[in-house]
């Protein structure tokens, strides 16, 4: 059983060393905005290119507060039925059908037809109760007793009136279900939005979050990722690999390498048990920093100038 | 401390960035949580809680940074008189002792205190002064260029250029050298002063300058555009295409599913006795739009078909399916040329094969009942645009009446003023019986609420 501590954070340095505590080093402004986030009861909207951390950063808001973590991915076409509520229509035809025996009881003592609709209406919203909702991500959120982290993945696939349909949750924490009333929230969500900014995002619904940006790390903040990530790798190496994966940045590629790709190869370079870099170890694992063929052919004539200058680089810090 | 955020949001908002007022709430609230000790975290704060987007984080980090890089004004008027005196005191004697003018400190002591304070050549001082003047003068309020002269003004009279100027008529007879170096020192002045209120035009004045140039625009007339103004006009025209890209052009392949469909499921559930294992659901239905435009290019309009033609070919890329004509004597089809080039380059080619001539909306029309007809669906919006103006010749008004029977809709968009529809060889009225719609359309505003009408029709 996780205990949720759901006292707001005392101060930004508490955040990034809570962060860092479930290995997610952040920098003052992500720290910035969790606190922020905190203090005034707002969601975050993450935006950046992929695998700078935007999904980790609510996983480890989660894990660092012992909150459970409720994730709703978004995509094309999802509505309402898929991410707040649906009736539970098959069950609630099925039991009109079970039942049909007890409602020929229940009307059995009335005499006309309009006794008989009276006698209904005593009945009327037994079929639109609680019992009949099927919760989905965002009721389920609201509904957590010891408060959650609410993870909204790739906002931006989603359509523009799924939007409108977040508004009411993120300025009030609070839905509407037309038959049953609103709900609010038990204890209000840490509420994470994140986009790759595929499509722009409606200003109402900018309005309500903070906006943070993360873009790719600094040299220094992303040796210290790597290095809370992957522990075993040497000083020398992950200050090359670092300097070498930024110089790489420069290059106009279809698909830049970020964080996770950093990580996922430092890992490599541990694995294949790699003390420094070498033209042959980048050449043979280039595949797993880069992801499309014109851009590795495109990064290969580079690659002995780039080991150059990162490890020119490393002597010097 | 309350005063200075206020300034601050308005300079935001002149950078560009918009500043709601709930946002500036949010804004407080925030900067009530972290204080302004630490302007590291002050700046992460403003970025985080009122920009928006990228562009907008870097516009307001600049922003930021020219806004506290200003001294601010000092309020209390007993500390201002204290510096002042301050810097007479110790800033005075040192140029008079340097220089050894013949003047030396007696007759110094007998100058104003701006004028010991340029002798001096403090430029702190002189800044802090400037600063304080520009409070006095309540410099923020500046909103146009055209109220730079009166800040000017104002901040040197603060200043008291007054006693400066009697000063320098004083001394041109006593001691013309001091004051030449005081006339020089006056002019330098002038021109920091300029500066300052330049700077601060920049931080508190732009969004309102380009919000009434915009506006001004907006509602001008399309045909009386002066040609300064084109440049102008044809970016405004742009960014409304961009707005109705932004709101309008959204994959239009989803299927949303609707309400249950209880007649289907109860047939799909007969085998089991009417109990409802199977659910099925009813579809939500969505016209794919598709518009045919019809752009009069002739002499009469072709000033405002120029904007026509650039609204159209931002047409084609919010919706799949637009077929653009363009006329004058005749017709031809220009989705192609539309399509395949930039917006200037098309218009171009455009007007060198049909623009320009007197229009023929009869032949026009008859041109395009001939070839392209068939084109028209009952799904079809077709938009005329011209000012059926026909040069007395046969208006064809019944090829109208049957592209209006084909077609969803028929939008007839008319430049000119409903004033002068039927007189002369307006053939308006004739043509306007058979149109679902008919609007005047002379304004980029008029313009852009009659293509954002048309595309919501199909969302």
């Amino acid at each position: 059983m996780l205990v949720a501590d759901t006292r707001p954070t005392a101060s930004i340095e508490a955040v990034e060393s809570g962060l860092a505590a479930q290995g997610y080093i952040a920098s003052r402004q992500i720290a910035t905005a969790v606190y922020l986030s905190q203090q005034i009861e707002k969601p975050i909207l993450v935006e950046g290119p992929a695998g700078v951390g935007k999904t980790e950063l609510a996983k480890a808001i989660a894990a660092w507060r012992g909150m459970k973590m409720i994730r709703l991915q978004c995509y094309e076409g999802l509505d309402e039925a898929k991410a707040l509520y649906e009736w539970k229509y098959a069950k609630q035809l099925l039991y009109t059908q079970i039942l049909k025996d007890k409602l020929g009881e229940v009307l059995g003592g009335a005499q006309s037809l309009a006794a008989a609709l009276d006698q209904l209406h005593t009945f009327g919203d037994v079929f639109f109760s609680k019992e009949f909702v099927e919760p989905r991500p965002l009721l389920q959120a609201l509904e957590q007793p010891a408060g959650c982290v609410l993870l909204i993945d790739e906002i931006d696939k989603s359509d523009a009136e799924f939007e409108s349909l977040l508004l009411e949750i993120l300025s009030d924490f609070q839905v509407t279900i037309p038959e049953l009333g609103t709900v609010s929230a038990v204890a209000p969500p840490t509420v994470i939005l994140t986009s790759n900014s595929e499509r722009d995002l409606g200003d109402a619904l900018k309005r309500r979050c903070l906006h943070l940006h993360i873009g790719f790390p600094e040299q220094k903040l992303e040796e210290r990722i790597v290095e809370s990530r992957v522990p075993g790798i040497s000083q020398t190496l992950r200050k090359q690999m670092v300097g070498f994966i930024h110089e790489i940045r420069s290059l106009d590629l279809k698909k830049l390498p970020s964080v996770s790709e950093a990580i996922d190869w430092a890992r490599v370079l541990v694995l294949l048990q790699a003390s420094e870099l070498d033209t042959e170890i980048v050449k043979d694992t280039l595949n797993v920093l880069l992801k499309y063929e014109a851009d590795i052919e495109a990064a290969t004539p580079q690659i002995s100038s780039f080991i150059a200058k990162a490890s020119r680089q490393g002597v010097f810090s | 401390m309350r005063e200075n955020l206020h300034r601050f949001f308005r300079a935001a908002r002149g950078a560009g960035v918009r500043v709601s007022p709930a946002e500036s709430i949010d804004a407080m609230r925030a900067v009530a949580q972290v204080g302004f000790a630490d302007r590291d975290i002050l700046r992460d704060t403003f970025l985080l809680t009122l920009a928006k987007t990228q562009d907008e984080k870097r516009a307001l980090g600049e922003c930021f940074d020219l806004f506290f890089s200003q001294p601010e004004p000092q309020q209390d008027s007993a500390e201002q008189n204290k510096t002042d005196d301050d810097n007479s005191e110790s800033g005075a004697n040192p140029p008079a002792d340097e220089h050894g003018d013949a003047a030396g400190d007696a007759a110094n002591e007998n100058l104003g205190p701006l004028a010991q304070m340029l002798l001096s050549q403090d430029r702190s001082a002189i800044s802090t002064a400037i600063a304080n003047a520009s409070g006095a003068a309540s410099l923020p309020d500046i909103r146009y260029f055209t109220q730079r002269g009166i800040f000017q003004t104002r901040i040197l009279d603060a200043m008291g250029i007054q006693r400066l100027r009697d000063d320098i008529d004083e001394q041109t007879t006593r001691n013309p050298a001091l004051a030449e170096r005081l006339q020089e020192a006056l002019n330098g002045l002038r021109g920091t002063v300029r500066d300052a209120v330049s700077q601060a035009l920049l931080l508190y004045g732009r969004e309102e300058a380009e919000n009434l140039r915009n506006e001004i625009l907006r509602n001008a007339p399309l045909a009386r555009i002066e040609p300064r103004q084109v440049e102008q006009m044809r970016a405004l025209i742009r960014q409304i295409a961009r707005r109705l890209r932004e709101r309008y052009s959204k994959p239009r392949k989803r299927q949303r599913r609707g309400h249950l469909d209880v007649r289907r499921t109860l047939r799909r559930n007969a085998a089991w006795g009417g109990v409802p294992f199977l659910t099925a659901w009813k579809r939500k239905h969505r016209d794919r739009p598709k518009i045919i435009a019809l752009c009069d290019v002739s002499g009469s309009v072709a000033r405002v078909s120029d904007f026509f033609l650039l609204l159209i070919h931002s047409l084609h890329e919010v919706v799949d399916d637009v077929r653009s004509f363009a006329f004058s004597g005749h017709l031809i089809e220009v989705s192609d040329i539309l399509e395949s080039n930039s917006p200037e380059e098309a218009m171009k080619e455009i007007m060198s094969k049909v623009g320009f001539g007197s229009s023929d909306y009869g032949n026009s029309f008859a041109d395009f009942e001939d070839n392209w007809m068939s084109a028209i669906t009952p799904q079809t919006t077709v938009i005329v645009l011209g000012d059926a103006r026909s040069n007395n010749l046969d208006p064809r008004a019944d090829i109208l009446r049957r592209i209006g029977e084909r077609s969803k809709r028929l939008v007839w968009l008319n430049p000119e003023g409903r004033m002068v529809w039927g007189f002369g060889d307006s053939e308006m009225p004739r043509y306007a019986t058979f149109c679902t719609v008919v609007r005047q359309c002379a304004t980029a505003q008029q313009l852009e609420r009659a293509v954002s009408d048309i595309v919501a029709t199909y969302q």
